[in-house]
């Protein structure tokens, strides 16, 4: 059996195992790689840029701490921006296992840039079926949040004087690993037409880009590089920068076995189909 | 970090290594660290679901709050329960029938202005022009045409039919291989966070 034979049937372990050393290279030897800002994560930039102090942006982290590792950065990163600029920022959560995830990460901000809850920020806290959710919080946030995450409540809370509804926010974002997406595309943006953007997973990334094509949506945040590129462009490097040096090592090794494997299928095609085998 | 952090995070990492040990076989750890997490979630989730749910629409606002118009969407709700009973679960199609109304009567207008209609203009709204912008409205209504081309089987893909449908296999390879791209970047940033997670933890452990 030739090496390129022996190739073609390698266990997946050592795949798994070759990837596993090279994530751990950075992790001992840390560099950077630079990142460069695409045109949908600079527009979501660019609109958080463009909302004066003291008004609002809603954002919905709609997440559970299976897919932190992709949406936590991109989420500290677009509250920092908001924080930074004194905005007043609205959060709910409509995945179930978001809430003390999502309490953690806003509560540590807030004492960070100094932001009074309450005050400068709410968070709404959590309610079940995301699209009736979304539709009642179209009509009034008080309908199915009359209190907040905290159990105060919506008219005791100064930052939520003045706002009734979506119509009172500068636009939303929503940070999602699952279908909570398509909910504030159909039931929010479809139903009230405010602007909307999305921070998604890698994973689901491909399956939105159209609603850019359509103006549903002004701008998206893809996985942890659409993270990256929001950390460089408010000048604060954080997981998501750190994360783009260990990409760039595992991508590496995965498009090398990419090649090797296509090689060695090719290689040994001809022998294969000699002996009545797969071609 | 402090030594309760620590402890906590010890069992964290413990906990991260079990899960990780499935790579080589399943065994005994992963098997304990996955039902694990199975349990948590299941009682988190139920008494999330009772302060967010039963308490604040049922209980709350009946009997704290007298609005006894709750009533009904509660006798809904309870009439779901009767199908796990033989001869009462003719009682739960009353609620699904409701459930299943206010959905469709909701849902289908939005779904077919968001999914539909929005996706069409912006399907062909862009200009064609001689233009990158022009070349991209153009790619987007071939290769748009040519895949829907690929998946109409009510006539032979032979001729012309054929060729736009070689194209539209093209696109639809395209568009997977955006797909999987995306999604080793989403699955190596799993591994990347826990590994960030443990040498953190080493360092705090041993200093660093």
């Amino acid at each position: 059996m030739t090496f390129l034979e022996k190739l073609m049937q390698v266990d997946r372990r050592w795949i798994y195992l070759a990837i596993g050393v090279a994530v751990i290279i950075p992790a001992i030897k840390s560099f950077n790689v630079p990142v460069s800002p695409s045109p949908e994560v600079k527009k979501v930039y660019d609109f958080v840029e463009n909302i004066k102090p003291g008004e609002y942006l809603f954002v919905a982290m709609d997440y559970d701490p299976t897919s932190l590792a992709e949406l936590n950065p991109m989420a500290e990163a677009i509250l920092k921006h908001a924080f930074i600029r004194n905005e007043k920022v609205v959060i709910v959560t409509l995945a179930q296992f978001g809430p003390g995830m999502v309490e953690a990460i806003t509560s540590r901000l807030a004492t960070e840039f100094n932001k009074v809850r309450g005050v400068d920020y709410a968070f709404l806290g959590y309610r079940p079926y995301p699209a009736i959710t979304i539709l009642a919080m179209g009509v009034d946030f008080r309908s199915p949040f009359p209190v907040d995450y905290y159990g105060t409540p919506l008219d005791s809370l100064p930052v939520m004087r003045g706002i009734k509804n979506f119509y009172n926010v500068k636009g939303v974002i929503d940070l999602t690993s699952g279908n909570t997406a398509d909910m504030w595309l159909t039931d929010g943006n479809g139903r009230y037409g405010f602007p909307l953007a999305i921070g998604i997973t890698g994973v689901m990334a491909a399956n939105y880009y159209q609603y850019l094509q359509s103006g549903q949506l002004f701008g998206i945040i893809p996985g942890i590089k659409g993270a990256a590129e929001y950390e460089s462009l408010i000048k604060r490097p954080g997981e998501g920068m750190t994360q783009a040096a260990y990409q760039v090592v595992a991508h590496t090794v995965i498009i090398l076995f990419i090649i090797l494997s296509n090689v060695a299928y090719f290689a040994t095609r001809k022998g294969r189909a000699k002996s009545g085998g797969a071609r | 970090m402090t030594t309760s952090q620590l402890l906590l995070n010890g069992i964290a990492v413990f906990l991260t290594f079990c899960i990780f040990s499935f790579l080589y076989k399943d065994n005994p750890f992963y098997k304990f660290a996955e039902r694990l997490v199975a349990g948590v979630a299941t009682g988190y989730w139920t008494v999330l679901l009772f302060h967010t749910n039963f308490r604040d629409k049922v209980w709350d606002t009946i009997v704290i709050n007298h609005q006894f118009i709750y009533i009904i969407p509660a006798l809904l709700g309870i009439a779901m329960w009767t199908r796990f009973s033989k001869n009462y679960s003719w009682i739960s199609r009353y609620s699904i029938a409701f459930y299943i109304g206010i959905s469709s009567g909701a849902g289908i207008p939005l779904i077919f202005y968001a999914g539909i209609f929005k996706q069409l203009q912006g399907t062909i709204s862009t200009p064609l022009a001689f233009s990158w912008a022009g070349l991209n409205a153009f790619l987007i209504i071939v290769a748009v045409l040519a895949a829907l081309v690929y998946f109409f089987f009510s006539a032979a893909h032979k001729g012309t039919m054929g060729t736009v449908s070689r194209i539209g296999i093209y696109v639809v390879m395209i568009g997977f291989g955006a797909g999987f791209g995306l999604t080793v970047m989403g699955r190596v940033a799993l591994l990347v966070q826990r590994i960030i997670f443990l040498k953190g933890y080493a360092i705090a452990l041993f200093g660093g």
